[in-house]
């Protein structure tokens, strides 16, 4: 077959169609692979409800609410609480949170809390930290060593620290500002769960609390 | 015999990372551990081999003036079509490199070797280049990975093969990146010296 020539008309003509092919396989895929995406998507956040949340005999998916933290500044976030029910009690809860504060933009993570707001388990959802050094925080603040765990802390019993900030938790080796917004992201989940409306006020009680217990 | 050239050519002789140097950005960026380069290289292969065979049956039919942002559609429908399937059926993976799947579309050794090399051959030819290219590829990113992944974090594939914490750490880093490319080429052109 002869070569097209580069006229105005050929050149039209050809890139149209390619787009019109092109398009109607993209079209294609897309509708063959929205419901795997769909189904692989909610199987990932089902099983992080299953690993962080205490024993649940409903559907957290299905009775999930949202609350809103920061509400009216620009750092506000609406974050998803997943409740996890025993026989109709509420034993805990599974928070969908995140911080905007890490090394490499956003962290979400899910919260696993106790009826009593102590951490039962966390799982990193997505984030962009360094590789090797802030990527730790999957394991890092659940293993049992020094001061690295966070696992039934209790963030209404005092503020979680950093140990750099004065606080008892050990940092990431290398990864302070990933370890202080892993922190801020456990911190927002607790105020989501507890239902506090914004920071200010739940701040303060909190500061006062932190003095007395240092007495 | 000439066929099997054409594989071998894209794996020593013109090997886009070590010799031809294309296609830097995912090179540097994907390679943390041996397992996300090769991911990364199959990711390419698979785009490289598809948009070599599209490109090489209708180059007769695209005008010469109009011809790159025809190669590039179709590339970044590969690309698209790949992503998806990542998406849906190997997520774990997807996430993993998820990120560096659309930068598939601007690397360079796609589009040049369809400009270089599908334009002007048979649609056989222009898959056994893909394929070779792409091995090429997947080889030089997963030894970078793997060393990468050694002298940082002391595991190659997730296998411990010394403590972490004697890891150096810049390696993980973008800058060990460079230094290990730096002397993987070194290595590879002393090779190539000593056989002339």
């Amino acid at each position: 077959m002869a070569k097209t020539e580069s006229t105005f008309l050929n050149m039209v003509l050809v890139l149209t169609i390619i787009c019109i092919i092109v398009g109607t396989i993209l079209g294609g895929v897309y509708k063959l692979t929205e419901a795997p995406i769909a189904k692989a998507e909610k199987a990932k956040q089902e099983k992080a409800i299953k690993d962080v949340a205490p024993d649940f005999d409903n559907d957290p998916i299905a009775e999930q609410y949202t609350h809103e933290l920061y509400a009216g500044t620009n750092e506000n976030m609406i974050l998803t609480i997943f409740p996890a029910k025993k026989n109709g009690i509420l034993v805990g809860a599974a928070v969908e949170s995140l911080t905007r504060k890490g090394f490499g933009g956003e962290i979400s993570i899910m919260v696993g809390f106790n009826a009593d707001g102590s951490i039962r388990n966390y799982q990193v959802l997505k984030h962009a930290e360094t590789p090797g050094l802030g990527s730790k925080m999957q394991e890092w603040f659940r293993t049992d060593k020094n001061h690295q765990s966070i696992l039934g802390l209790n963030p209404g019993k005092g503020e979680m620290k950093v140990s750099k900030d004065g606080g008892n938790i050990d940092a990431i080796t290398a990864a302070t500002i990933s370890s202080r917004a892993f922190i801020d992201a456990i911190q927002n989940a607790y105020r989501a769960f507890m239902g506090e409306p914004d920071v200010h006020s739940a701040a303060s009680p909190k500061a006062n609390q932190n003095k007395e217990e240092k007495k | 015999m000439n066929k099997l050239k054409i594989i071998l050519n894209g794996i020593t002789k013109e090997n886009p990372t070590f010799v031809l140097l294309l296609g830097m950005c995912p090179t540097l960026g994907t390679t943390t551990s041996a397992e996300n380069g090769m991911g990364m290289g199959l990711a390419t292969m698979f785009v490289l081999i598809c948009s070599n065979i599209v490109i090489s049956l209708i180059k007769n039919i695209i005008p010469d003036k109009v011809r790159i942002p025809a190669f590039i559609v179709i590339i970044a429908t590969f690309v698209t079509v790949l992503e998806m399937c990542m998406k849906a059926y190997v997520p774990a993976l997807y996430s993993s490199l998820g990120l560096f799947i659309p930068l598939i579309v601007v690397n360079c050794i796609v589009l040049g070797r369809a400009e270089s090399f599908a334009a002007k051959h048979g649609w056989f030819d222009s898959l056994l280049d893909g394929l070779g290219i792409g091995i090429g590829f997947t080889l030089a990113l997963t030894l970078l990975g793997a060393l990468r992944e050694f002298l940082g974090t002391g595991k190659i594939f997730n296998m411990t093969l010394f403590p972490e914490n004697y890891g150096i750490l810049i390696f993980i880093l973008a800058p060990g990146a460079f230094i290990a490319l730096g002397y993987l080429i070194v290595i590879v052109n002393k090779l190539k010296s000593n056989k002339q």
